[in-house]
C-alpha cells in the first residue's frame, strides 16, 4: 500500500510550539483524508526547529468507487419533468431504470487517484495551519509561523507536483545546517527520508533528540562525578532547539556559588538553558544549596548517599550546586567542544556578574530605601501606590494575626517588609524572584524594627476626602520587645519565612504556608487584592481575569482551610475594610461574600466533594442579608458530616420524607400562609404516628441546637436520624389533609416543624438527586 | 575565511561594512540624534514602511541611560555600538547571507554553536514588531534577526529583514576577552577603555544622579510640541515634514529615557509617556506613508 510522505521545511520554529504543530498536523491530516473518503494504517507526524513532517502508510491509491441511486419522476410524469431529470443527472432515458412505476438513475463515481486529492489537502493544511503566531515574508502574502522554504510531497515514491504561493512540491530537503553535507538531499521514502537525515545530523524525532540530551547530558556529568538536575520543562525546550543536540559540561567560576542558589539557576535555566548540575552527596564542593523547588515542571531527584543538609532559609533538605552547567549545542564542535563550552563559560560568568552586581548593591541599599521608593510605585491607578498598599496590608496581618496565633508585632513586620524587594535591583531584574529575594535580604540584612518602620511611614499625600490616619489602627498600645530593640534569630527567621513564602500558594500545584506568620501576611496580601479590585469593580468575568483575583481566592481559601483557621468570611472582609473608604466606591462584601463562595465549591468540587451539598449547607444560618453560614471550615466539616449522613439508610429516607413534608407545604403555601403555632398532642381520635412524630421533632430541635452549639454535626445528623422512623410512620398512618379543619392545621404546623429542625442542620431542599 | 588574528572592533565594522556593502546595502553613518537602539534611525524606522525597496547597514550608537555602570561592569554600557542591516524585501537567503557575515568576522559555526531562539520583537515607543530570532552564538545573544511586521502601529505593506549585531558582544567574543574596556579598539592596540571608559564614568553619574528633573520634563513637553507644530506645517513640496518632527520625537524617547533612570517615572506613569511617544511616531510614521503613495 501506497506511502505519503510530506515535509514542510521553513526557517527555526519556535521550540514551544513544536509539540502543539505536531499535534495539529496529525488532526488536520487526519480530518482531511477522512472527509476525502480515505482509509490508512498509520500517520505519524514530527516536529523540529526547522521541519514538520508527516508520514502516512497504507493508503489507497485511489478513492473507492461510488454508485448512487438517484429517485426521478413517475414513468407517467409529462415530458418536461422526464426532460429535467435527464439533464441533472446526464443520463438517457434508455439507462434510468422503472421500479413501482416510478424512474432511477444510478450515477456511478469513479474512484479519484489518491495522489489528485494530496495538493488540495497540503495546501488547506498550510492556509489554516492554527500558530500561535504567524507572519508574513518578502512581498508575499502566505503566513507561516517563519518563512517556509520548501515542500517535499512523495506518494508511493513519486513527486506530487503542486505550488503553494511559488513554492513547488519536491523531493529535496536538507540536513543539518552547519553539519550536514551541504547539498540538497533527494529522498524518495519515509525510510529514506529519516536514514539521510540522520547522516546529515539530523535527529527527526523529539523523543530520539531528548534521549540523546538526557544520556549525553548524565553521562559528561558522570565522567566528572556529578549529577545533573533533571528539568522535563528546559528538556523538552531545548530538544526543540537543536537538531543535532550535543551536551557539553561548562565550567562556572566557583566564587558565584555565594549567589543564592535561585539566583544561580534562574540565570541558568531562563537565559541561558542550561542544566543546572550538582554536586555527589560525597563531594560537598560548594557552599550554596539547591532548594526543591515547587513549580511544575523542575525535578529534584533526592540525594543518593542522603547527606542533605538543612539550610539556613526554612529548614528544606537540600543539596549542593556544583560549579558546572550542561549546555546543549546544536553542533558536534571540530575541537569536541572546547571552544564551545569556554564560550558559553564566559557568556555565564557575564550574566552572574550581573546578579551578582544586584545582590552586592541591594544589600548595600536595603528596605527602608526600597519602602521609601514605593511610596513613586502605583500599584493600579485606582487602588494608589504599593507603599498605600503595604499600610493596608500590614494593618490588615496585624488584625489577622490572633486569629492564626501569631504574634501581632512579628506579622506586622514581615508584612511592611514584605514588599520590599519589589523596589530592588535583583527583582527588577528576575521578577521571578519577588519574595525568595526578599527572605534572602531579610536574613542578610540587619532589619529595621517596628517602630522605625511605622514612622517612617510618610505623612498620606493627597489630603481631602480620601485622607487617612496614616497609621494602622492597633490593639493596645506600641511595639515592645524586639519590634522597638530589633528582633532575635528566631524571629528574624520567622519574618524572613513570612516575607519569602507571603505570596503562596500560586496554584493548584503550590503548597499552602503553615507558618502562623507566613499565613497572617499571606492572607492579608490577598484579602486586600481582592477587596481593592472588587471595590473599584474590576471583577472577573468569563475568561478574563487579568488580575488573577479567583487565584488569590483561592488561595486565601487554601490557607483558611489548611491551617483551620476559624473566621467568617464577613469578618475577615470587615477586617480588610479601610478605616475611610479610600477608593470612594461601594463596598464590595457581599459580592466579594458570593465569589467566596462560589471558588469554596470549585475546590470542593475539585477534591470530590458534592457541591449541592456546600449550596445545602450555605442556604442556613442566614443573616439579614440574606447570606448563609460563611464560616469556611465550618462549612467544610458540615458538607462532611451532611455527605455521610446522605450515604446512610435513615439517611436517604429521611431526605425523601423531608421532601414530601416539603412538597406539602409548598403546594399549601401558594393558598395562603401556613399556619403557625405550637403542635397539638394527645388529642383525642389523634393519631399515635401524629404525637409521636410531635415528640420526637421537639426532641431532635433540642438535640440540634446542642449539637451545633459545639460544632458537632455528627450528632446534629444523629438527632436528625431519629426523625427518620416517625416521619416515615407519620406518612404511612397519617392523612395530612383531614376534612377536619383543625386536624388539617395541626397536621401541616408539625410538618412545618420538621422541616424547621431539618432546616437548622442544612437546607435538604437543595439536595440534588 | 579564516582570521589568523582577531579582528579589532574597528575592523570589525569594517568588514561588516565592506560584507553588507557587496549585498547591495547603502552604508549610512549613525543618525546624529541620540537614539534607544539602531532601528529608531530613520533609515529603518521610516523606510521599512511603503513598498519601495530599500537596502542599507550603518553602526549607530545605543542610549540606554538606566544600564550605565559607571565603568564598573565588565558587560554593560550605557553608550554602545549596534550594527545594523535593514534588507526590504527580505530576500530568501537572508539566514545564509548573515550566517556568511559571521564568517566573514571569524565565527566558524563548526566550531561554535550557532542557535536561533524564537524572539517576538516588539518595540513600543515606536509602536513596531516583528517575529524572528535572537541569535546566539555559544549561549550568547550577537544579534537580533528580525521580520518586521508593523512600524508606527502600521502593518507594513513589505517585509523588511533585520539584523542588529551587537558589536562590542561580537568583538568580546572574537577576541575572547571577558571584559568591554579590555577590547582592542585598533589592531595597535588602543582599548576601547580608553575611548570610552571615562565617557561611561561621567555620563553614568549624570544619567542616574545629574540631570535635573524638572527641566528633562519641560524640555520633553516642549519636543511633543514641536511634533505636532511641524507635522501641521508644510514644505516647498506641499509635504508634511515627517523628517524633522520625527527628529523631535527620537528626542522626545531619549528625554523620556533619562528620566527613567533618574527614577522619576513612577510606574502608572510610564504607560502614559511611552503611549505618548508612541502616538507621535504613528503619526510620523502615517504621514510618511502618506507622502510616499501621494509621490508614487
Amino acid at each position: 500500500m501506497p506511502q505519503l510522505l510530506i515535509e514542510l521545511f521553513s526557517e527555526e520554529i519556535p521550540a514551544r510550539m513544536q509539540a502543539g504543530a505536531a499535534r495539529d498536523l496529525e488532526r488536520m491530516a487526519s480530518e482531511r483524508l477522512k472527509a476525502a473518503g480515505l482509509t490508512w494504517e498509520a500517520l505519524t507526524t514530527y516536529a523540529g526547529p526547522r521541519r514538520l513532517t508527516l508520514v502516512v502508510e497504507g493508503l489507497p491509491a485511489a478513492t473507492p468507487d461510488r454508485s448512487e441511486e438517484l429517485k426521478g419522476p413517475k414513468a407517467s410524469a409529462p415530458e418536461q419533468a422526464l426532460d429535467g431529470f435527464l439533464r441533472k443527472t446526464g443520463l438517457t432515458r434508455d439507462q434510468l431504470s422503472e421500479r413501482d412505476g416510478v424512474l432511477y438513475a444510478v450515477i456511478e463515481q469513479k474512484g479519484r487517484a489518491t495522489a489528485d486529492l494530496i495538493p488540495e489537502m497540503v495546501e488547506g493544511i498550510i492556509r489554516n495551519f492554527p500558530w500561535p503566531k504567524s507572519m508574513r515574508w518578502g512581498d508575499g502574502t502566505l503566513t507561516w509561523v517563519r518563512p517556509l522554504k520548501r515542500i517535499v510531497c512523495l506518494f508511493d515514491g513519486k513527486v506530487v507536483p503542486f505550488a503553494v504561493e511559488g513554492i513547488q512540491s519536491g523531493d529535496v530537503t536538507e540536513g543539518h545546517r552547519f553539519m550536514g553535507s551541504g547539498h540538497p538531499l533527494t529522498v524518495r521514502s519515509f525510510e529514506d527520508y529519516r536514514k539521510q537525515l540522520e547522516d546529515n545530523f539530523v535527529l527527526l524525532d523529539q523523543a530520539d533528540r531528548k534521549v540523546r540530551i538526557v544520556e549525553g547530558a548524565r553521562a559528561v556529568c558522570h565522567a566528572q562525578n556529578l549529577e545533573m538536575i533533571d528539568d522535563d520543562g528546559l528538556l523538552e525546550e531545548v530538544s526543540g532547539l537543536a537538531e543535532r543536540p550535543t551536551p557539553i559540561l561548562g565550567e562556572m567560576d566557583p566564587s558565584f556559588l555565594d549567589l543564592p542558589p535561585e539566583v544561580i539557576r534562574l540565570s541558568m535555566k531562563t537565559h541561558q538553558k542550561y542544566f543546572a548540575v550538582a554536586a555527589p552527596p560525597s563531594n560537598p564542593a560548594s557552599q550554596a544549596s539547591v532548594p526543591p523547588e515547587g513549580g511544575q515542571t523542575d525535578s529534584v531527584s533526592p540525594p543518593s548517599g542522603g547527606s542533605t543538609r538543612e539550610a539556613g532559609e526554612g529548614g528544606k533538605s537540600v543539596r549542593a550546586l556544583a560549579p558546572h552547567f550542561v549546555v546543549v549545542a546544536n553542533v558536534e564542535a571540530t575541537d569536541g567542544g572546547r571552544a564551545l563550552a569556554a564560550g558559553n563559560s564566559r557568556v555565564l560568568s557575564a550574566r552572574l556578574n550581573d546578579a551578582r552586581f544586584f545582590w552586592d548593591e541591594d544589600r548595600k541599599v536595603g528596605f527602608e530605601t526600597w519602602l521609601k521608593k514605593l511610596e513613586g510605585v502605583t500599584f493600579h491607578a485606582r487602588l494608589g501606590t504599593m507603599a498605600e498598599r503595604v499600610e493596608r496590608i500590614a494593618a490588615l496581618a496585624r488584625e489577622i494575626a490572633p486569629l492564626v496565633g501569631a504574634d501581632p508585632d512579628q506579622t506586622e513586620t514581615a508584612a511592611r517588609l514584605a514588599k520590599g524587594d519589589l523596589a530592588s535591583g535583583m527583582v527588577g531584574e528576575f521578577p521571578e524572584l519577588q519574595g525568595i529575594m526578599g527572605g534572602y535580604y531579610a536574613r542578610a540584612l540587619d532589619l529595621p524594627t517596628l517602630a522605625s518602620l511605622r514612622s517612617a511611614v510618610p505623612p498620606h499625600e493627597g489630603e481631602g476626602e480620601s485622607a487617612r490616619d496614616p497609621l494602622p489602627p492597633l490593639h493596645g498600645e506600641g511595639p515592645r520587645g524586639g519590634a522597638e530593640r530589633g528582633w532575635g534569630s528566631v524571629e528574624r527567621d520567622a519574618i524572613a519565612d513570612a516575607i519569602r513564602d507571603h505570596y503562596k500558594p500560586q496554584g493548584p500545584a503550590d503548597t499552602v504556608p503553615t507558618a502562623p506568620l507566613t499565613v497572617a501576611v499571606a492572607l492579608a496580601d490577598k484579602l486586600d487584592t481582592l477587596v481593592g479590585f472588587f471595590a473599584i469593580d474590576e471583577k472577573p468575568t468569563g475568561s478574563k481575569d487579568p488580575f488573577a483575583l479567583r487565584r488569590a481566592a483561592l488561595g486565601a481559601i487554601r490557607i483558611v482551610l489548611e491551617n483551620n483557621v476559624r473566621v467568617s468570611l464577613d469578618g475577615l472582609f470587615d477586617l480588610a475594610r479601610p478605616g475611610a473608604d479610600p477608593w470612594g466606591f461601594a463596598w464590595p462584601g457581599l459580592e466579594l461574600h458570593r465569589f467566596f463562595v462560589e471558588r469554596l465549591k470549585v475546590i470542593l468540587r475539585d477534591s470530590g466533594a458534592r457541591h449541592d451539598l456546600v449550596d445545602a449547607v450555605v442556604e442556613t444560618m442566614k443573616d439579614t442579608e440574606g447570606l448563609g453560614d460563611d464560616d469556611l471550615v465550618r462549612i467544610v466539616r458540615r458538607v462532611e458530616a451532611l455527605d455521610a449522613f446522605l450515604a446512610t439508610d435513615d439517611g436517604a429516607n429521611l431526605l425523601a420524607g423531608y421532601r414530601r413534608a416539603s412538597n406539602i407545604l409548598k403546594a399549601e403555601e401558594k393558598k395562603g400562609p401556613l399556619p403557625v403555632g405550637a403542635v397539638a398532642t394527645g388529642q383525642p381520635n389523634q393519631p399515635e404516628a401524629e404525637t409521636a412524630l410531635a415528640f420526637a421533632a421537639e426532641a431532635a430541635r433540642g438535640r440540634v441546637e446542642r449539637a451545633l452549639e459545639t460544632e458537632d454535626f455528627a450528632a446534629a445528623m444523629t438527632a436528625l436520624a431519629g426523625l427518620r422512623a416517625p416521619v416515615d410512620a407519620f406518612f404511612t398512618d397519617v392523612m395530612v389533609n383531614s376534612e377536619v379543619p383543625a386536624e388539617r392545621e395541626n397536621r401541616l404546623k408539625l410538618l412545618g416543624q420538621v422541616r424547621a429542625v431539618m432546616g437548622r442542620v442544612a437546607d435538604f431542599g437543595q439536595v440534588a438527586g | 575565511m579564516k582570521q589568523t588574528e582577531p579582528l579589532a572592533f574597528q575592523d570589525l565594522i569594517l568588514t561588516l561594512h565592506r560584507y553588507w556593502g557587496d549585498q547591495g546595502c547603502a552604508i549610512l553613518q549613525p543618525y546624529d540624534i541620540e537614539v534607544g537602539a539602531g532601528t529608531l534611525h530613520p533609515a529603518t524606522v521610516l523606510r521599512a514602511l511603503g513598498k519601495k525597496p530599500w537596502k542599507a547597514a550603518y553602526v549607530q550608537p545605543s542610549r540606554r541611560p538606566g544600564d550605565g555602570r559607571y565603568g564598573e561592569n565588565p558587560n554593560r554600557l550605557q553608550h554602545y555600538y549596534q550594527y545594523q542591516v535593514i534588507l526590504k524585501p527580505n530576500p530568501d537567503d537572508l539566514q545564509d547571507l548573515y550566517l556568511n557575515s559571521l564568517k566573514a568576522i571569524g565565527i566558524d559555526p563548526k566550531l561554535h554553536d550557532i542557535r536561533f531562539v524564537e524572539d517576538d520583537w516588539e518595540n513600543p515607543t515606536v509602536g513596531a514588531w516583528g517575529l524572528g530570532w535572537e541569535v546566539w552564538c555559544d549561549g550568547m545573544e550577537v544579534t537580533q534577526f528580525t521580520y518586521f511586521q508593523g512600524v508606527g502601529g502600521i502593518e507594513v505593506d513589505v517585509v523588511s529583514g533585520e539584523l542588529t549585531y551587537g558589536l562590542e558582544r561580537l568583538a568580546m567574543y572574537v577576541q575572547g576577552v571577558d571584559n568591554v574596556y579590555d577590547l582592542k579598539f585598533t589592531k595597535e592596540g588602543v582599548t576601547y577603555g580608553e575611548v570610552f571608559l571615562e565617557n561611561e564614568r561621567q555620563q553614568s553619574q549624570a544619567n542616574f544622579h545629574g540631570y535635573d528633573v524638572e527641566g528633562l520634563k519641560r524640555r520633553f513637553e516642549d519636543m511633543v510640541g514641536e511634533v505636532e507644530r511641524l507635522l501641521a506645517m508644510r514644505g516647498p513640496q506641499d509635504q508634511a515634514l515627517v523628517l524633522p518632527a520625527y527628529d523631535q520625537v527620537l528626542k522626545a524617547s531619549h528625554l523620556f529615557n533619562l528620566m527613567d533612570a533618574r527614577g522619576a517615572i513612577a510606574v502608572a506613569e510610564r504607560q502614559s509617556y511611552i503611549g505618548r511617544i508612541r502616538d507621535l511616531c504613528k503619526a510620523c510614521a502615517l504621514a510618511w506613508v502618506e507622502q510616499e503613495r501621494a509621490a508614487a
